[in-house]
């Protein structure tokens, strides 16, 4: 059986996931809707946690929670369900496609047989959708995939069942209530105070003060841990910024997407300025991305230049600060 | 002053047009990622790229990192100084976290596996249940140069 679904690719796989299945449901909701609606952007270096092997750093807010915040400012209501046996995720999701309801599924890329091999780790907190099953195998919608796939049985059971940090357990999502219209302006004022609040949480880790806090970690790797290990890092937070799914600059580019919307949405014009401000703060990370990897790709890089970075994510740190202050008064 | 305009101009805004075209480790599967840049009347749109070289090279350095680790535990294990268990985990691109979390076990067990001693003296369940999480027959686990 195949549900009648279009297919749109996104930058992002969790809004992605969201504003295709309210495409489907008639409601025409763009990424960056999603997105800034959900309060998917933040800065976060995540202590005590390492992903290969590196500190984990994120330009995003945790798996989930871009959905739930989106539903419950729109006033929409989503259905989450977890499972211990594979066998009954599979009954629910096939019970699901009988009833013509395509459902968003939280998966585990390192098995997920179509993604090029280069991009395969054991990352727990892909999005995809499953519109349909044919034979023996299920029909897939990845929104970062230029065109729809499939996965057989197995090969689907064995992503929805990944170990490790955020697995999954078969985790398995869909609305099933629409108000009317959606509360699209409260929203949006919702989700930009939010991501407000977030970035410029007292927190040492979190947000603006994350971002400096990791430009001093930076300063201290080289003596610290070697050039190699130091190199390593430095390339990791370059792919958790850049890799398939921010949009470029680390979301920061479909952040300001968002607020050239909201701003027509809500007729308010400096949204619109500080749209352009963030595609600016926004090449200030591709800068920085661009530098980082003179430092890798040499491999034998002075310290001069971690210091370099370091200064250049302060100036960012500094930026996102007065551009956050500014935003949280504009609304 | 024209001159610093200048620059300025250029920095501001990630246009359409300059949105990267490198040659990257997703071109060669023919894979095309979303982006978001402003086009000529500065308007928020997307674009496909192929590929932005700052983050291939990143991406290459990790591919050789996992590598170098590989190596480094097969020779540890023709040494004698390791179990098969921490090649095939390298292999696999995990570290011994994802892995307990896969066998079922505590961290402190799956390293405790890593002694050959201790493995040797494996049960044929234990074994079993790494066999199938790396996906190879029992005897590849104990040899690691064993042909299938």
């Amino acid at each position: 059986m195949k549900i009648n679904f279009t297919h749109h690719q996104t930058a992002h796989c969790e809004n992605g996931v969201v504003s295709n299945l309210m495409k489907h449901n008639g409601f025409d909701v763009s990424e960056p809707m999603v997105f800034g609606i959900g309060s998917g952007l933040l800065f976060c270096y995540i202590p005590f946690l390492k992903v290969n092997h590196a500190p984990a750093i994120t330009y995003r807010v945790m798996p989930g929670q871009i959905f739930k915040r989106f539903a419950k400012r729109v006033g929409i209501k989503i259905k989450k369900e977890k499972f211990n046996k594979p066998q009954q995720a599979k009954n629910r999701l096939d019970q699901n496609l009988e009833k013509n309801n395509p459902v968003g599924l939280q998966v585990g890329v390192y098995n997920l047989v179509y993604f090029p091999d280069e991009y395969r780790f054991h990352f727990n907190a892909h999005n995809l959708i499953v519109y349909g099953k044919q034979n023996d195998d299920y029909l897939i919608s990845d929104p970062v995939m230029e065109t729809v796939t499939t996965l057989s049985t197995k090969e689907l059971e064995k992503v929805r069942f990944a170990k490790g940090a955020f697995a999954p357990n078969g985790h398995m999502y869909y609305p099933i209530d629409f108000p009317k219209e959606l509360e699209i302006k409260t929203a949006i004022v919702k989700g930009i105070k939010n991501t407000c609040r977030d970035m410029l949480a007292p927190v040492p880790i979190v947000g603006v003060k994350g971002i400096r806090y990791t430009a001093k970690l930076i300063r201290k790797w080289p003596t610290k841990k070697g050039i190699k290990v130091a190199n390593h890092y430095l390339g990791q937070i370059v792919r958790m910024q850049e890799e398939i799914g921010t949009g470029g600059g680390g979301f920061r580019y479909i952040y300001a997407a968002f607020l050239q919307e909201s701003s027509k949405a809500l007729e308010n014009n400096t949204l619109s300025e500080l749209s352009k401000e963030m595609t600016e703060i926004g090449d200030l990370w591709r800068d920085f991305a661009l530098e980082a990897s003179r430092i890798y790709k040499n491999r034998s890089a002075k310290k001069d230049a971690y210091n370099n970075v370091a200064s250049q994510l302060e100036t960012i740190a500094n930026k996102e600060e007065v551009f956050f202050k500014k935003l949280r008064k504009a609304i | 002053m024209n001159c610093i305009l200048a620059v300025k101009t250029i920095r501001i805004n990630m246009k359409k047009n300059d949105v990267p075209q490198d040659e990257g480790s997703l071109e060669k599967d023919n894979h095309k990622e979303l982006c978001y840049a402003v086009n000529d009347k500065g308007e928020y749109t997307t674009i496909q790229s192929t590929g932005w070289k700052p983050k291939t090279i990143a991406l290459d350095n990790a591919l050789q990192e996992i590598n170098e680790r590989i190596n480094k535990a097969k020779v540890k294990v023709l040494n004698g100084e390791t179990s098969p268990i921490e090649y095939y985990m390298e292999c696999h691109r995990m570290d011994i976290s994802i892995l307990a979390s896969y066998v079922g076990k505590f961290q402190w067990q799956v390293k405790s596996h890593f002694k050959l001693k201790k493995f040797n003296s494996l049960s044929k369940k234990t074994l079993e249940r790494y066999a199938n999480v790396f996906e190879i027959s029992i005897e590849q686990l104990k040899d690691i140069n064993h042909e299938n």
